[in-house]
Order: C-alpha cells, then structure tokens, then sequence
C-alpha cells in the first residue's frame, strides 16, 4: 500500500540539512559555487536562454510554494495555477492600469495571494486527500474562465499586454539580464525565508501535524490555524512567481493559466522532491527544459515524451531528485558514523538456557 | 414543466456516463487509495479502437465485445507494468505516474488518429420517444448502464474471484493470508475499470463526437459524482454521477450557458460537500491513531 | 519425529533495525508448540517472519520446503494458516463470506468445509449470514481460527488468540483448538501471554526476549522452572 503523502525518511527533519560535523561548511560552500555559477551563466549564454533560466526560476519560486503546502503540510492541490494567475494579473492591472511601476507591484500580489490562501484554506480544512484534490482540481479549471468573463479588469480572451521593465542605467545590463538576477535575488530570499519557517517552530509543527494530526492536536497544536497559515503562506509564494511572470514575459492571458499549469507546478513538486527546498529548482527546470527537449526528438507526439519522463523519474526516485538523494546520503552517512556516536552493539551476548 | 423533465432525463443520460466512469474511479481508489487521473483518456484510447474496428468494418456489436476484451487487457497490463512499480512508494508519485499516463494516452491517440473530430456511430437510433421527452438513444444509454452495472454486482456478489477481489480491497493483509493473490486481484480490477471506461467511452461519443480531448470535461464530472457519492462506496457513485449529470443540465439550462457551466456546476458540488465533506454516502476516513 | 516447521538462526528487520537476533525454534508434526515473552519481544514478529511479512534472513524450514523466499499467499497456498493478532477479519463481510474467503485456495468441496466448521463453532453456524464486524470478539476469533482451517492446513499459526477475551471464552476457544489439534491432526505453534494456560496445552515451549530465545524446551519444565514461574507466570 503506498505510504502517507511526502513522509520523510526516518533519519531527518526534511530540511535538508543531515547530522555530520562539516556538514554546515560543506553546504555553505555548495551554495556558495551554485551562486557563483548562477551570477556567471547569464554572460556566457544566448538572451533566449537566459529568458528560459529566468522563466525556470520564476517557476522555481512557485513550486516551492506548492512543496510547503504538499510537501510539508501532506495537502495535495492541484489548483496553485490559479494563486499564480492571481499574482499575474495583479502585477498585470496594477501595472496596465494604474501606472504602478514594476517593483511596487510584488507586495500587494504577494498581500492579496496570502488573503486568498487564508480564505481558501479555511473551508479546504474540512477535506481530506481526494476531495481537497477535487475542489483544487474546480479551481484550477475555473480559473481562465473566469478569467475570460471578467473582461472588463482581465481584458478578456485578448489578455493585457504589459511594458517590460527596463534596467537602471548605471548597472549597463540589458532588459533579459537586469530581470535574470532580479529574479535570482528573489529566489534566494524565497528560499531562505522557507527555510527560516520550515526549520523554526512552524516547520516542526506542519510536520507534526502532517504525519500524525491527531498526536499533533492532543499536543495542543493549534491545528486548524497551522493549516491555513501553510496555504496561505504557500499561496503567497506561487502569488509572487506569478508577479514575476508578468512582469518578466510582458503578457498576461487567460489561456496561459489553465489546468496544464497547475498540473505542471505538481509534476514539478514531485520531481524535485516534495519536502525539499533545493527540490523546487530542480522540478522547475524539468517543466521548463523536458517538453522542449521531447519536442526536438519527436514532434508528432511530444507529451507522450513527457509523459514517459514523468513515469521514469517516478520510478527511479519516488522521492523526487533532492528527496531520494537525502535518502542515499542518510544512508551512505549511516556506514560512516560520526567517531562522537557512543557504539550501539547489537551483539549482546546471550546466554540461552535450554530446560 | 416539460423542457424541465426533459432536461431531467437528458441529464440522467449523461449523468448515466459520469456514473460508469465514476465506479471505474471508486473501483481503483478502494483498492489503492489512488484517483485513476487517466480513467478519461484510457476510456477515450478505448472508443477511438472500436472505432477503428467499425470503420474496417466489423458490425457494431462485435466491435463493442472485442473493445471490451482488449480494453480489459490493456487495464490489466497497466496495472502489472505501469501502476506496480509506484505500488508502495509516496502517493504523490502514483499520482504523478497516473497523470504522466494521461498525456501518453492523449498525445498517441493525437498522433495516430489526428486531432480532427470524428463521428461515432450510435447502435441506438436517435428518436424521440415517450411525447418528446426523451429520445431512444437517452434510454439506450440508461439501459446499457444498467446491465453493466448489474452484472458488476452479480459477478462481485455471487463470484469467487468477485469475493477476492473485495477482500484484497478491504483488508490486503489477510487477503494474502487465505493465499489470495493481491497484486492479480488489483490487475482484475484495473482491468474491470478499464472495460467500465471503454463503454462509457463508446456511449458518450456519438454525443460529444470523437477527439482525444473528449473525456476530460467527463472525467472531471465523474470525479465529482465519485466524491459526492462518497468515495469509498460504489453505490454512492452511481448515484452522485446522476446527480451530477442532472445539474449539470439544469444549470446548463436555467442558470448560466457556455463558459461558466462548469464552473457553476462544480460549485455547487463543492457546497454540498463543505456540508457533508465525505460526500452523501461516504463513510469517514477513519484514522487509527 | 521430523519437525514440521524450523527455524534457523532466523534475524528479522523492520527497516533497518534488527529485531530477531537468531532465532532456533522447531514445531513438532503433530504438536502445540508455544512462543511465551513480554510486549515486544519479538513473539508476533516471528510469526510474521514465517508468513514472509516482514524481511527476514536465516532458514525457515516448513515440511522439507524453504519458506524465506516466498511470497505470503504461496506460504499460505503450501499449508500454513496464520490467524493474526487482533483476528484479521474481514469485517463488511458477512461470517460465510469470510470462510469462503478461507477456503479460497481448496474450493473444491467448499460447502462440506463450511459445514464441518460449523460442526466445530456452532454460533457461527446461528450468524452465518451476519456481518463478521458485528460479531463480539470471541465470536470473531473462532471465526478468525474457522477461516484458517478452511485451508485444510498442515501448520496453524496463532498470534495472542486470548487478547481482549473473557476468561469462559478463552478457555472454550483453546478446547475447541485442542480437540482440532488431535481430530485435524494439525501442527499449532502459538503466541501467548497468557502463559499458564499455554503452558498447560503445548507440548513445546520457547520463551523470548527482546529478540533472543532465552528458554527453551517442554512445557512441564518451563512450567516447573522457578524463575520462569516468578517472571512469567506470577507465583
């Protein structure tokens, strides 16, 4: 029978961060290298490159949402494209309609996603796996026709067509790059403010009450409100990439938020691992790069492509990419136990009596 | 009064539709706690190969029978090949796993037979009956559900392997213990879900006409009449996909048209279910501490 | 006489942690043998070892065929009928549905199986159409232990069938399990913590602890031993 959504590996609190004494410094250097190479790659590629890594990074922003949510809290939605189209089109009519620059429009995006999560999150309390899947499933199917209908602030089928930002003069960056590491700078700080919530008091308790709700409630965790602050602070999240996409594509429309978006931000999840931080990058490359990759070997049917990449990566890594390589690792670190852990002997000697 | 009796029964034809697919989802989801996100576009893959038996000229009835047969197979070489790999791991990667087979069946069913519309031949004749309130293709499609369905219960009440199959549902475990093969009896189960899919399949395409994008408004329905019945119990889908194919018509006629429909529809659903979160007839998810 | 059933050096796992350290047990043909211990300390997980539930490694011998490769319900197939703790039932489905379910692999002559159970527990004969959940649980055990007979077993495994029952039942359910001992000419290994009344009926009697066989050998002397008499058996 298949396990309990997401439930991490004995060893660890599903952070990512694993018992050892140079972990800290051995992490601090990986991401130190992964920053360096981040701040490199945008000068040695194309312009529709560095557009396709910001895209991914936007992405990337979105699915960590999606991962506190699922990943963290055990509640699947199938629905977070509409939490994005909502940042989207606030970012979009803020800046189309009232003249907003392009910077002053994350924080009412994110303001209004959270709300939006909050309110969601309170009746989505009362449903448990499929059902919660369900009424997600209504929303993300909902969303671009409503979207449609409310012509008037959406501008309908046409969609709204936005100005791309330019870049401040005295960095002499052009537009693609100038949005490349704004967009870096914002996914590190997303990341970083997950870590900071998912390793504090919050992430012990979305835990707790995702792997064992009834222990967690007779602890006195307050249940109902750890819930809706996870949707609520995941909504925020997939608000903001959504902002993002606006303000980085310069187009809103409805078609481009339909199920297949909400589906993808899943896929990508569960690919890059569900309760991971590093996971969402990973998952955001796979939804950005593998359909273009299937389209160049086949373009008679690429989603089957797709399709298929999904089945493999499932199998090989249940856990997503980051989540089965916590798993080996913790494994791997078993063999070489710290020299401060006391031995543990099985071997006790016994002495058996036979009567 | 009477375009709302004949919007009643149109939507219990439809809702007919929903109800199969409904039970092929509660089928699978009571034996591995999984939503069959694939149920459509396997129903879909279903029709377009009788409709290829019909255009090479088999007579409908036949081609029906031998779709039925290979639609069983094919759910049963999906579960043992496709399904089996993810059978113990996160559920989430099932999920995954069943949407990753919705694309593949969508796009090769593209690929092979194009995306262009096609009509699909009806063994029931469209003519109005009962003074034009409904016609014989509506009672047709009731009548099929009908047997289907009872021959389902006849072959889970009074079969061996229908007693199986519902003991390795209800309790895995102690299946395996009366040496009961689980893993067979989950493949039977795909097998029979598929089968249920391929006659909702064949039933619905002279009505929406046959592209690979046919199912996905049906599966959507059938969801929400599984979950509205109650996800656990067969019965409760039957029903709550007729509910669903009623409402839909109603609120397709008196509410809102187009765009909204599906909207306004699931809506609705969704309300009945804040008041009774595990749908009409569902039994709590009762959690073991 | 050849043991039907051996354990040798038999380790299990759940996960990565041991919890059966090398275990050595055999099961007269013929005999009731009894596994005594505290809470946890190992009692059903060998049990569960036997059916292929849960990993194991060593040698599990049943009837000259090695068990540790196979899968549960083959174990099951070659002659092994284990009643698991807490009964196993299946409880939306009705008392014959769930004998039915135990003669799944003999189906032959289900009706004179049926029939010859009833023969053995009567009140299930009275709720034969009743469903199995409703039944109270000495009921549900005798119907746990009729759905393993409907196997025709060579081997019958059973895990704590006195759990949560009245004395007056106990003692009527382990009558019944005695005389299908001798009529039946079963072979019964059984988990107990009730152990002065296992003791009593088996032939047999090992005593474990935290995954190690401690004691061992025939019931009237692991009765008899003084320190087995203050740990175990209260006196």
């Amino acid at each position: 029978m298949a396990e309990s959504l997401g439930a991490a590996p004995r060893v660890r609190f599903s952070a990512g961060r694993y018992a050892g004494p140079d972990s800290t410094s051995w992490r601090w250097l990986g991401l130190a290298a992964l920053i360096l190479l981040a701040a490199a790659l945008p000068f040695g590629i194309s312009k529709y490159h560095v557009f396709q890594l910001t895209l991914v990074m936007v992405y990337a922003i979105a699915v960590l949402g999606l991962n506190i949510l699922t990943g963290y809290n055990g509640q699947i939605s199938l629905g977070h494209g509409a939490f994005y189209a909502a940042g989207a089109y606030t970012a979009a009519i803020l800046m189309h309609r009232y003249g907003v620059p392009y910077w002053a429009t994350l924080l009412p995006a994110a303001l209004i996603c959270f709300a939006l999560g909050v309110l969601f999150g309170l009746p989505a309390l009362r449903f448990e796996g499929p059902y919660l899947a369900l009424v997600t499933l209504a929303m993300a199917v909902a969303t671009p026709q409503l979207l449609k209908y409310f012509e008037t602030w959406t501008g309908g089928q046409q969609g709204i067509n936005l100005v791309k930002p330019s870049p401040p003069a005295f960095l002499g960056l052009d537009r693609d790059r100038w949005l490349y590491f704004l967009v870096v700078v914002a996914l590190l700080v997303a990341m970083r403010v997950a870590a900071n919530i998912l390793q504090g008091r919050t992430g012990r308790a979305l835990v707790a009450i995702r792997d064992h709700p009834i222990a967690a409630a007779a602890m006195g965790i307050p249940t109902a409100r750890y819930k809706t602050l996870a949707f609520g602070i995941s909504t925020l999240f997939t608000g903001v990439a959504g902002a993002f996409s606006a303000i980085v594509i310069g187009y809103v429309s409805p078609e481009g938020f339909g199920l297949f978006l909400s589906l993808s931000f899943l896929v990508g999840s569960a690919i890059g691992g569900i309760a991971t931080i590093g996971g969402a990058l990973v998952g955001a490359l796979f939804i950005e790069f593998v359909p273009n990759l299937a389209n160049d070997i086949s373009d008679a049917a690429p989603w089957a492509l797709y399709g298929v990449a999904m089945l493999l990566f499932m199998y090989a890594m249940p856990r997503g990419v980051v989540g089965s390589l916590q798993v080996w690792v913790a494994r791997v670190m078993r063999r070489f136990p710290s020299p401060n852990a006391a031995a543990s002997d099985n071997s006790r000697e016994c002495k058996g009596r036979t009567l | 009064m009477h375009q709302f009796l004949q919007q009643v029964f149109s939507g219990l034809s439809s809702g007919a539709i929903y109800a199969s697919l409904a039970l092929a989802l509660v089928m699978i989801y009571r034996a591995t706690d999984l939503v069959n996100f694939a149920q459509g576009e396997m129903a879909m893959f279903s029709t377009y190969i009788a409709w290829t038996l019909v255009q090479a000229g088999l007579p409908f009835w036949a081609a029906f029978l031998l779709t039925l047969v290979i639609s069983f197979t094919g759910g049963l070489a999906i579960e043992r090949i496709v399904i089996r790999p993810v059978e113990n791991a996160p559920v989430l990667a099932a999920v995954i796993v069943t949407i990753g087979l919705l694309l593949i069946f969508n796009s090769v069913a593209g690929w092979i037979y194009s995306y262009t519309v096609q009509d699909f031949p009806s063994p029931f004749p469209d003519r109005p009956v009962f003074g034009a309130l409904m016609t014989t293709r509506d009672l047709g499609v009731i009548a099929a559900t009908l047997v289907m369905l009872s021959l389902l219960f006849a072959f889970f009440r009074f079969t061996a392997t229908g007693l199986a199959m519902r003991a390795a549902a209800q309790n895995p475990a102690s299946a395996r213990l009366c040496g009961i093969r689980v893993g067979r009896m989950l493949a039977i189960g795909w097998g029979l879900a598929a089968t249920i899919g391929a006659t909702a399949g064949i039933m619905v395409a002279p009505v929406l006409f046959l592209d690979p994008n046919m199912m996905g408004g049906v599966l959507l329905y059938a969801f929400a009449g599984a979950l509205l019945g109650g996800i656990t119990n067969p019965v409760g889908a039957v029903v709550g996909g007729l509910i669903v194919g009623v409402t839909e018509n109603l609120v397709g006629t008196y509410l809102i048209a187009s765009q909204l429909k599906l909207t306004v529809a699931l809506a609705l659903i969704i309300i009945v279910l804040v008041l009774r979160p595990n749908g009409l007839f569902g039994a709590a998810i009762v959690r073991r501490v | 006489m050849a043991p039907i059933l051996e354990l040798r050096a038999l380790k299990a796992f759940y996960g990565q942690s041991e919890v059966l350290h090398g275990i050595d047990l055999a099961v007269e043909d013929g005999g009731m043998t009894v596994l005594l211990g505290a809470n946890g300390a190992g009692k059903t997980t060998t049990l569960r070892a036997i059916c292929g539930m849960v990993r194991s490694e060593g040698e599990i011998v049943f009837s000259g065929k090695r068990l540790e490769r196979l899968a549960t319900e083959d174990i099951a197939g070659l002659g092994v009928a284990h009643v698991p703790e807490g009964r196993g039932t299946f409880s939306d489905l009705t008392v014959e549905e769930n004998l039915r379910l135990g003669g799944y692999t003999r189906r032959n002559d289900m009706q004179a199986g049926i029939q010859h159970m009833f023969g053995y527990f009567p009140i299930l004969a009275a709720r034969r159409r009743q469903q199995a959940g409703a039944l109270s649980g000495g009921e549900q055990q005798m119907l746990a232990i009729a759905r393993a007979l409907m196997m025709a077993p060579r081997l019958l495994v059973l895990d704590e069938p006195s759990f949560g029952l009245a004395p007056r039942v106990v003692e009527e359910m382990f009558a019944i399990v005695e005389r299908i001992r001798r009529e039946e000419r079963v072979s019964v290994l059984l988990v107990e913590q009730n152990a002065s009344l296992a003791l009593a009926l088996a032939d047999q009697a090992y005593l474990i602890e935290t995954g190690y066989v401690v004691a061992s050998g025939s019931a009237k002397t692991l009765a008899d031993d003084p320190q087995i008499r203050r740990s175990y058996l209260g006196y």
